[in-house]
């Protein structure tokens, strides 16, 4: 019955669908080939040799909002923010200046989606996984990352101390994210887990009282707590499983740039910029309680 | 006779022309290997239809959408017609009802249902109402989805009432019945049977607004296809939720089909009300 009714409606949903893929199926054809280069080293990095988006300008994309305490003020521009104070040290150290770095906006859901990119790379707190990368191509990882729990003080949630006793309760979390995908795997609630186009939905139902907790990254859950939502706390941290999480810069699949930034990115490492730049901005995320 | 013959094979051929041309076109397509594969593989509609590990099941999720869709639908209809019949109360003493039904149907006509959705999710949560405030999302979204829809839905009743022939209440009028009699047995049953096509018209649209509660947590279909997508980088779970849709737009719009027209056969047979 269902294969039947599939064999009939399949080609008018395909036509449909088809015709409006058309124009993107067509620019895959003109997708840049893997650099078979990968010898030549510092020299083909040099800014006047990148494969850019446009010339002469590093174009960089993030989610609009664009939240702290990875971008300051909602504008990715003023330098401020873990992830801005991090394009700016790669672009500078690409040979950019300030003013040949653009901002455009690409919403996270979209971005690990595959297809070509309207910008150099995205960064945004896009956790590097294995499915992601058969999408997109990710930088080395620029910061390791755990998941952990906001709550609000006072609700029987904010006791849990374990993984076992988190799982008693509604949680949420941004749809399509390593936070979801956490809890269904590793948490596995009792109630189905809640899912929010934005973290910023999420919040909003924290504040309703329509989820006891929201799952999110360490660095996000401290500023939830301390700024936006009054009488929230983080919970605490949740173990890693399997490999470290970590966030990578995202780049359409199979552009050559990727070898260039991450030469750029091992050089922020290894003079100590990066962890310069994480201790500024994201300092108070070191301790939080692990909850086995 | 021949024309006739003639006009079937070329409407035949022509058919037959056409979607071979649409076939072979989207064949060349560049991407239609990749479209059948991200948009049509069997192997993940059927992933996305039962659920998977880490991904919610589509065809679970659509269950969803029909609870909220059932209940709502039936909360529409009454609300609904209170509102058209308030609205059309004659009388001074009645102008601030009216006021409130005119004033309704313009509010809640003019508001994009999804910023409804918000309001009641997670807006009225806020104010701290026992018994309003504290219900699930899926509550408060279906009641967004009430408030929105009863005021066109009244709208509805309302063209139907006043396609009833004002002859049609003097009549009743003139036999005794009270106003109020006249409205429940001569003029509201001629005119939901006028409106049943635009009703389920409403109700086909609401069928697929349930899916704008996804908004506020809940996953429903449309949410649990997105859920498999950003998974998999599949998407054919799109298409599984869009069939599941279509598999309870279909069966309705044929049984009020059949509906309008056992109706007609018996008013021609005479037999009224």
């Amino acid at each position: 019955m269902r294969a039947r009714f599939t064999d009939k409606a399949a080609p008018a949903v395909a036509l449909i669908a088809a015709t409006l893929l058309l124009g993107a199926c067509a620019a895959e054809e003109d997708e840049p080939t893997r650099p078979a280069a990968e010898g030549s080293e510092t020299a083909s990095c040099h800014k006047d040799h990148l494969p850019l988006h446009e010339e002469g300008v590093l174009t960089i994309a993030t989610d609009k909002p664009a939240f702290e305490p990875w971008f300051v003020d909602n504008d990715p521009t003023n330098g401020k923010g873990f992830e801005s104070a991090v394009a700016y040290a790669l672009a500078e150290e690409m040979g950019f200046t300030e003013d040949e770095v653009e901002w455009v906006v690409e919403p996270f859901n979209k971005s690990y989606a595959p297809g070509p990119k309207d910008y150099d790379f995205d960064i945004n707190q896009i956790s590097i996984t294995e499915k992601r990368e058969q999408a997109v191509d990710f930088s080395e990882g620029y910061y390791d990352v755990n998941q952990a729990l906001v709550a609000k003080k006072g609700t029987p949630i904010a006791d849990a101390n374990s993984l076992d006793a988190v799982a008693d309760y509604r949680l949420g979390a941004q749809v399509g994210t390593t936070s979801y995908a956490y809890i269904t795997q590793y948490v596995q609630p009792g109630e189905q887990p809640f899912t929010y186009d934005t973290t910023n939905d999420a919040k909003s139902a924290l504040n309703a009282g329509q989820i006891d907790g929201i799952v999110v990254d360490l660095p996000t859950a401290f500023y939830i707590s301390a700024v936006e939502i009054p009488g929230s706390a983080v919970v605490g941290q949740f173990p890693t499983q399997g490999e470290t999480e970590q966030f990578g810069l995202l780049f359409e699949e199979g552009n050559p740039l990727v070898d260039c930034v991450d030469e750029a990115l091992a050089r922020l490492r290894d003079d100590g910029t990066l962890a310069d730049i994480q201790d500024r901005w994201l300092s108070q995320a070191v301790r939080a309680p692990v909850l086995e | 006779m021949l024309g006739d013959r003639r006009a079937a094979l070329v409407s035949t051929a022509s058919t037959v022309v056409f979607f071979t041309l649409v076939a072979v076109a989207l064949a060349l397509a560049p991407g239609s290997r990749a479209v059948a594969e991200d948009f049509f593989s069997w192997e993940a509609m059927k992933e996305a239809f039962s659920g998977t590990e880490t991904t919610p099941s589509v065809a679970g999720a659509f269950l969803l959408n029909v609870r909220i869709f059932l209940v709502a639908e039936v909360l529409i209809l009454v609300l609904a017609l209170v509102i058209a019949v308030v609205r059309m109360t004659p009388g001074p003493v009645f102008a601030p009802l009216r006021l409130v039904a005119v004033a309704y149907t313009d509010l809640f006509r003019g508001i994009p249902l999804l910023l409804v959705v918000y309001v009641m999710g997670f807006g009225v949560p806020g104010l701290e109402i026992r018994g309003i405030s504290d219900q699930s999302p899926v509550v408060l979204g279906g009641a967004a989805l009430v408030l929105s829809y009863s005021a066109y839905v009244a709208e509805v009743y309302r063209a139907g009432i006043e396609s009833v022939h004002e002859s049609q209440v003097a009549a009743a009028r003139s036999l005794g019945l009270s106003r109020r009699q006249s409205l429940r047995y001569v003029v509201l049953p001629q005119a939901v049977r006028r409106v049943i096509p635009p009703l389920l018209n409403d109700f086909i649209s609401l069928q697929k607004d349930t899916a704008l509660i996804a908004v506020l947590g809940p996953i429903e279909a449309a949410r649990a296809a997105s859920i498999y997508g950003a998974d998999r980088f599949n998407y054919s779970s799109f298409v599984v939720a869009a069939l599941l849709f279509v598999a309870l737009t279909i069966p309705l719009a044929r049984f009020t089909d059949g509906l309008v027209a056992r109706d007609r056969r018996r008013r021609r047979g005479g037999a009224l009300a």
